[in-house]
């Protein structure tokens, strides 16, 4: 029985500890609150271990220069394991906090959590993933893609395989190798519009989650099917499975070209090294690499304290993108405290700071970002980068190609 | 103490059936029912509101699976499955024919019903392990078959979005109101499930469970109530389903994958199988152990760890510590959190004495 009583009283200690901390929400003075979610645990933590650190650390950057006028960032982060409820709870507990804007994590996240947005106006980001068609910032007023959604990744991966194939596809054949899930499926519309208008032959093969055998898919690709050009949107392990394959099959990787959830450095590492992968494109949101003054500022913001870089920073794709996404978020809230007049600005103000972010680009890592009231996205930028002697070599400008035909999709998407 | 059977004394077959024979019970069950219909949604925040909520539709869920799991004795794998056939069908009825959700409720849980009675049909001839992976092979294919028929998923994107239920006219929109929503439809699946296993079904699949040959001979359809049981259990799972796309707001599949099903599995295991309480117990315990951890190690963890090093440490920590209260648990009391709920009540039956 004693034994019994223990337990008990420890959960009721945990539970009242817990408590205790949910009770003091008492923001700081001069404070801004940013609400992340993210995916340390759980099916996509490849991306999240260095996505969410290199917000944190972008945040610190800030406050380490005096904030925004004075006004400090914090960023609370909650791991949501990929999971909905979680995602639900980790909101209901930022809007609590009082958090002015946020960024979710995770498609199904994004997708269970918009009728929510709109009801409590809290803007959010929704970098590379998620609702293509929540570019339209009429339908979806409160999600910000900020990013190449899949429909504008699509588009790029078509304009670079066009480049490389000699500037026409008629008559070419291209692979789309996808993750079957709804992520998976959701550049197939850009494709299929554009197969038409540029006369090029399609086929696709699904990838059944987790995508950690292609054999099959690999010989029906190289063998039966020979396409001129790949475009791949697998996630997790799968990419790496995928360009071990093609190159063990003698497919030439410098004719594939990865989305973005396939471009980082874990995916080339984890295919056998720089030296397997040489040649594989990948497809890019943020500028990938080390040469941004931003990272130099970081890891002298490290070196001040004393400290080595983190060792996410090794990552430059990753990471970077986490630099996107918490500078597009300053960036917003820099607009919105010049509307509110240094007051603590409104969560409508944040949207329009938002609205407001016009050639912002971070010495080069983030694209001519034009965000508007009607375009969240900012425009659909996406660069190629190539894997060339151990490193990401630049292939492509930022382009954002068959705008129309993206644009078209936007507004006519159910 | 309080919990004495003495001089309760049954007079009428009535008050023998009574769901809660002893006085005290009852006013338990009247003061619960006053801090959850009153207390909570009136005093407490929208945040703590909506941790409650996501309890609520766990409870519906659990329920259901325990008639299956824990009364009938057959394992199913499968039920994230017949939630998206629920929430599917009702966003279907939802944004085709705008029904109200009086209608796409009991109508989602039909549809999974029926598509569960397929499901069990094996289930006459397999039972134990290899129904369960019958099951399992029912929730990839029904996965499969709502992520590629596009009719069924409404695009690519496999997600249709549901309008807030409204009652009188009024959309519930907030937290309390979606609290209030789902708390009488938990109220509803409660008394229908302690009902049911006290009748003449719910019997049966307790005698199916024992010894299924017995059963059998002693003039049980065993066929016939092992279907009742995928049935009404898929029923529960379908309304689960439904409660939950009408409080997201949209039905998507990927919110009832296997892991789904598999959280669902261990909450009616932890609870305790084949109880109502359990159920309840288990929903919680599975919902509220990961966020309360957090919590804590929020609290606590920066005395232990480097502030550079929490955030990740919080995460993974918090696994640990969730699957490590699972394994303490289950040591303490296989038999489940209801058991434990139980020995806790004998002792303070006899108290101070120990027996």
């Amino acid at each position: 029985m004693t034994r019994l009583a223990r337990s008990m009283l420890t959960l009721a200690a945990g539970v009242t500890a817990g408590l205790a901390y949910a009770g003091y929400a008492a923001a700081a003075d001069k404070e801004l609150l940013i609400g992340d979610q993210c995916d340390r645990t759980g099916a996509t933590q490849i991306v999240g271990t260095v996505l969410c650190p290199a917000m944190q650390d972008y945040y610190k950057l800030v406050n380490s220069k005096g904030g925004i006028d004075g006004w400090m960032i914090k960023g609370d982060e909650i791991d949501n394991g990929y999971k909905v409820p979680e995602a639900i709870e980790a909101y209901e507990r930022q809007k609590q906090m009082g958090a002015l804007m946020m960024t979710l994590y995770g498609t199904p996240q994004t997708v269970a959590l918009n009728a929510r947005l709109e009801q409590d106006k809290i803007p959010t980001t929704s970098p590379g993933f998620g609702i293509s068609a929540a570019a339209d910032g009429n339908r979806f007023p409160y999600l910000f893609p900020i990013a190449a959604t899949y429909w504008s990744q699509g588009a790029g991966a078509v304009q670079f395989a066009k480049d490389q194939l000699g500037g026409a596809l008629k008559g070419k054949k291209i692979a789309y190798v996808y993750y079957d899930n709804p992520a998976g499926k959701e550049p197939m519309p850009i494709l299929e519009a554009l197969q038409k208008q540029e006369g090029f032959e399609l086929r696709t093969f699904a990838v059944p989650p987790p995508g950690v055998e292609l054999g099959a898919q690999i010989i029906d690709i190289t063998q039966r099917y020979h396409p001129d050009f790949i475009i791949a949107h697998l996630f997790g392990r799968s990419p790496s499975v995928l360009i071990k394959g093609l190159k063990g099959a003698g497919f030439p990787l410098k004719k594939v070209v990865g989305l973005v959830w396939a471009s980082a450095e874990a995916d080339i590492l984890a295919a056998g090294g720089w030296a397997t992968a040489e040649g594989y494109n990948t497809l890019q949101f943020a500028g990938a690499g080390d040469n941004y003054p931003v990272r130099g500022e970081i890891k002298a913001m490290y070196k001040k304290d004393g400290k080595d870089p983190p060792k996410e920073m090794d990552d430059t794709v990753v990471y970077n993108r986490g630099l996107l996404q918490a500078a597009v978020q300053v960036e917003a809230l820099t607009n919105a405290l010049k509307l509110s007049g240094g007051q603590k600005p409104t969560t409508e103000q944040v949207k329009q700071g938002m609205e407001q972010i016009h050639d912002f680009t971070l010495g080069g890592l983030v694209p001519p970002l034009h965000i508007t009231a009607t375009d969240h996205e900012g425009g659909g930028f996406v660069k190629v980068f190539g894997v060339h002697g151990g490193k990401f070599v630049q292939e492509t400008d930022w382009i954002h190609p068959f705008r129309d035909v993206v644009l078209n999709a936007v507004k006519t998407a159910e | 103490m309080f919990h004495r059977e003495s001089g309760v004394f049954k007079t009428s077959y009535a008050s023998d059936m009574a769901l809660y024979p002893l006085p005290v019970a009852r006013w338990a069950v009247v003061v619960l029912a006053v801090v959850f219909i009153v207390v909570v949604p009136l005093t407490w925040s929208g945040y703590f509101v909506s941790i409650v909520n996501l309890c609520l539709i766990a409870i519906v869920g659990a329920l259901g699976l325990n008639i299956l799991v824990g009364y009938t004795g057959q394992i199913s794998i499968g039920a994230g499955a017949f939630m998206s056939v629920g929430a599917y069908t009702a966003a279907n009825l939802v944004t085709h024919l705008s029904v109200p959700f009086y209608i796409a409720l009991p109508a989602g849980g039909l549809m999974a019903a029926l598509i569960g009675t397929i499901v069990g049909i094996p289930s006459l001839r397999i039972k134990g392990i290899y129904l369960a992976i019958a099951t399992l092979a029912a929730q990839l294919i029904i996965e499969w078959t709502i992520n590629h028929v596009q009719w069924i998923s409404g695009g690519v994107q496999a997600s249709i979005p549901v309008p807030r239920p409204s009652i009188f006219g009024i959309k519930l929109v907030s937290e309390r109101q979606i609290y209030c929503f789902l708390m009488f439809f938990v109220v509803l699946a409660l008394v229908a499930t302690l009902n049911l296993v006290r009748s003449r079904i719910g019997r049966a699949f307790i005698a199916i469970r024992d010894q299924d040959i017995a059963a059998e001979i002693i003039g049980i359809n065993i066929f016939k109530y092992k279907l009742y049981a995928f049935a009404i259990s898929s029923f529960f799972a379908g309304v689960t389903g439904v409660l939950e796309s009408y409080y997201l707001g949209i039905a998507n599949y990927e919110q009832f994958q296997i892991d789904v099903s598999i959280d669902y599995l261990a909450m009616v295991i932890i609870g305790g199988l084949g109880s109502v309480l359990g159920s309840v117990f288990g929903a919680i315990f599975v919902t509220l152990l990961p966020i309360v951890s957090r919590w804590f190690l929020e609290g606590f963890g920066g005395v232990l760890f480097p502030n550079a090093d929490l955030l990740n440490v919080i995460p993974n920590l918090r696994l640990v510590i969730f699957g490590g209260l699972i394994i303490f648990f289950l040591v303490v009391e296989p038999e489940g959190l209801n058991r434990l709920w139980r020995n806790i009540r004998n002792y303070f039956r006899v108290w101070p004495f120990s027996y």
